[in-house]
């Protein structure tokens, strides 16, 4: 042993013998993870708040959140001796005074970007692959509140420059605030601290945007990380991968060097963007003053459906016992996401109720082999599709040469039109999938070479799968529907009224499957 | 000095005198006359000179304009009366190629004009000539370099202008498919002469509620706009988080996903 290995050995021992971290460490250094892209969409996000978190607060030492007003007197001619808010003062200070300010500002603000991004692709991965079955109905519920907090985040920092694209954006939120019947316009009081704009809720939203809100995050991210670590991570099926079992490569070393060095891309490609890209050049926005607005004002992408959707609502309003509802912005501002994002995080036990499954998933489903599942999320992501077209109506009315009002009627009737349709298309998809595999089970790999037999008939060659590859396409479960009866013990026909015929339905449909090849029929085709 | 007057007056009974005391006398008040009577022969000229113009921008209107705004400009169905709109109508319809139009479309657009200039002001000539209204601007009174404010005009811009053109003035969209157009590499002279006859559906900003000095800086603030390099790296077209967003999607999303791929292949 050299000298170098020994005085290690020595701080080592030194370290365990207080904390008992070498137990721990031997048991949790091996742990195995699965290998493949799509587990690493997640990371993206992990990456992605981890360089939130140091741009954010190189950018906290030069913020001012303040609504005082301020004369400008910085570096960017065109606003000088323009008055403004002082955190748009130091906003611009940062762009243009502080050294490497702009950059950290583009970093930022691509990082969030790249958040959300990475955070509603591991939603589709996690849902497309069904990896929110038992036991991670918890960890699903996390994650919808680790997305919707970052919806929040986002907005809040959005806001925070007190741009004329911020102080658009907070009225639009004030104006949802205020349509919560009966208690919005005090609701909204209570937030600006008087009438909009008020001169308190920049540095409000400061404190939420630096402090409380990406302590949740920490705390949520902890327990979503660690429940992954405890529950272990799911995995493609596959040969030699069981329920009980987790095929892949130790965290040390092959985890640590490969999850160490994505989180460098991220930074990289985040940087890059950050360095090459423009992003919310507030500059050129000017000051929020409630007089002014720019056309195309738009949320950033994450809310964009939501502005879509409200962009697409028609003027409807009711005036009752003093009280005004705006039906127009209470619809599309709060009924619809409140649905949405209530359905999105009751599925994991609405599919258990449909299905009856009550048993344990750590193999994932390919998305084909869920017809139903799959056509449920793609026609959710088809309504969020619509609606987000939508948000962006008037540039693409410009850039195309379209007329907005012609994308406001595609939305108005697409948002009803084109989910049902997408329903349909992927499932019918999925079980066409379904039976491409089946064939390819069968009948093996068409390889397109030609064969002229003795007798002069001609026959195309087709080459047997590998075992792996059978075993692969074949190892997923085709459950019958819920053996529901009509008649319940009592011979009382439909006592589960209403709930129990939904129920059978959604079984029946949820069960619809193209049947998977059998040893028998294999065997069958062999012999002819 | 005496002498030489005593030398002249010694002539002053001289035979000849009376006569060319005339002559001079004839060629001062001619001299005088033509003189004097030079500057409304070049009035005259500079009338008939007007009047060819008017009939010539006549010409041009009867051939090319007056199939929808009427044989008299007095407009029709599908075209306005032109009466009263004057010449900084005429120059800016005609000069920025929108009049014209190529079809019946929501909006006359911008385009390659049809007319050159000399003819354009002819056209503005006849129309100016049917009723009072703007003149046409000439270019080399608009010193907005001289004479604007950058942040004033930019103050002014979002003002009056964003709304409809953008924060940055690449345009944007108005309803059933018109638009404010992209106000980037437009003539100050068209900028000027679009705030003063408020064309197709932008609203007119007289000098009561914009004065001269002030259209000057929202020109220079425009101008600034325009100039300016884009100083946080490609600008995506200054048009808002649409295409932020697009760009975190595909190049952003689409690099980190193939990187992805990279580092969960197998090694070979």
């Amino acid at each position: 042993m050299s000298k170098k290995e020994q005085i290690a050995g020595n701080v080592a021992n030194y370290v365990d013998e207080r904390t008992g971290a070498a137990k721990w460490l031997k048991k949790n250094l091996t742990k195995v993870f699965p290998d493949h892209w799509s587990f690493m969409l997640g990371e993206i996000a992990l990456y992605s708040f981890i360089i939130l978190l140091l741009t954010g607060t190189f950018l906290t030492f030069w913020f001012d959140p303040s609504q005082n007003e301020v004369v400008y007197n910085g570096s960017y001619v065109p606003l000088q001796h323009v008055s403004m808010s002082a955190s748009y003062a130091s906003t611009l200070h940062i762009s243009f005074d502080v050294r490497g300010g702009l950059l950290m500002r583009q970093i930022h603000h691509w990082a969030a970007l790249i958040f959300m991004v990475a955070i509603v692709a591991h939603l589709l991965r996690v849902f497309f692959t069904g990896a929110f079955r038992k036991p991670r109905e918890f960890n699903w519920l996390i994650g919808v509140g680790l997305l919707t907090l970052g919806i929040v985040e986002g907005f809040l920092g959005y806001s925070l420059p007190d741009d004329l694209l911020s102080g658009t954006g907070i009225r639009i939120a004030e104006a949802i605030i205020q349509a919560i019947p009966v208690v919005g316009s005090y609701l909204a009081f209570f937030a600006f601290g008087g009438a909009f704009p008020g001169h308190v809720f920049i540095s409000r939203i400061y404190t939420v945007h630096v402090l409380l809100l990406p302590g949740i995050f920490l705390a949520l991210i902890t327990i979503h990380l660690m429940l992954v670590w405890y529950q272990k991570h799911t995995q493609y099926p596959g040969p030699g991968r069981t329920e009980k079992n987790v095929v892949g490569y130790p965290l040390m070393p092959v985890y640590m060097a490969k999850a160490g060095g994505f989180f460098f891309i991220v930074f990289g490609i985040t940087a890059f963007l950050g360095a090459f890209a423009s992003i919310n050049p507030i500059w050129l926005y000017g000051p929020y003053t409630p007089g002014q607005i720019s056309a195309g004002s738009q949320p950033d992408w994450y809310m964009g459906w939501l502005d879509g959707l409200v962009r697409a609502a028609p003027p409807l309003e009711t005036h009752a016992f003093g009280h005004t509802i705006s039906w127009n912005i209470l619809i599309p501002g709060l009924i619809i996401p409140g649905i949405l994002f209530t359905g999105m995080a009751l599925y994991p036990f609405i599919e258990s109720w449909m299905t009856g499954d009550k048993r344990e998933h750590h193999l994932l489903d390919r998305p084909r082999n869920a017809p139903n599942r799959t056509a449920l999320g793609a026609m959710s992501l088809a309504f969020m599709l619509v609606a987000l077209i939508n948000g962006g109506n008037d540039i693409i009315a410009t850039h195309f040469h379209l007329t907005i009002n012609g994308i406001m009627w595609f939305t108005r009737i697409g948002l009803f039109v084109v989910p049902p349709i997408v329903f349909v298309i992927t499932k019918r998809l999925c079980l066409s999938l379904q039976r491409a595999d089946r064939e390819l089970v069968l009948h093996g790999r068409e390889t397109g070479r030609l064969l002229m037999l003795p007798h002069g008939e001609f026959v195309e060659v087709h080459e047997p799968l590998s075992a792996e590859k059978i075993y692969t396409l074949t190892q997923h479960e085709q459950n019958a529907p819920l053996a529901l009866p009509d008649v319940d013990q009592n011979g009382v026909r439909g006592a589960t009224g209403l709930k129990g015929k939904l129920r059978k339905r959604f079984s029946v449909a949820h069960a619809e499957q193209v049947p998977s090849p059998t040893l028998t029929e294999a065997k069958a085709i062999e012999h002819h | 000095m005496t002498s030489g007057i005593k030398k002249l007056s010694r002539y002053r009974r001289h035979r000849w005198a009376a006569p060319a005391l005339l002559v001079v006398a004839l060629i001062g008040l001619g001299t005088t006359f033509s003189v004097a009577s030079e500057a409304p022969a070049a009035q005259n000229v500079a009338v008939t000179q007007q009047s060819s113009q008017i009939t010539e921008g006549k010409r041009i209107f009867l051939q090319g304009c007056s199939s929808c705004h009427g044989l008299n400009a007095e407009g029709g169905a599908i075209a306005p009366s032109l009466i009263g709109v004057g010449a900084a109508a005429v120059d800016f319809q005609v000069g920025t190629g929108r009049m014209p139009m190529a079809d019946m479309s929501q909006q006359a657009m911008r385009k390659k004009p049809v007319y050159d200039a000399v003819q354009t002001a002819a056209l503005a000539a006849y129309v100016a000539s049917l009723a009072p209204g703007p003149q046409a601007v000439d270019p080399t009174s608009l010193n907005y370099e001289r004479d604007g404010n950058t942040a004033q005009g930019g103050t002014l811009f979002r003002n009056n202008c964003a709304m409809c053109h953008n924060f940055a003035a690449q345009g944007g969209a108005l309803t059933l498919g018109k638009y404010a157009p992209t106000l980037m590499g437009v003539d100050p002279k068209y900028i000027y002469e679009a705030m003063i006859t408020g064309p197709q559906s932008m609203p007119k900003f007289s000098d009561k509620t914009i004065s001269p000095a002030e259209k000057l800086s929202i020109i220079k603030w425009i101008k600034a706009a325009q100039s300016e390099p884009s100083l946080g790296g490609a600008s995506l077209g200054r048009v808002g988080p649409v295409t932020e967003g697009l760009l975190a999607w595909t190049l952003g999303l689409g690099l980190l996903i193939g990187i992805a791929v990279w580092l969960a292949s197998k090694a070979r």
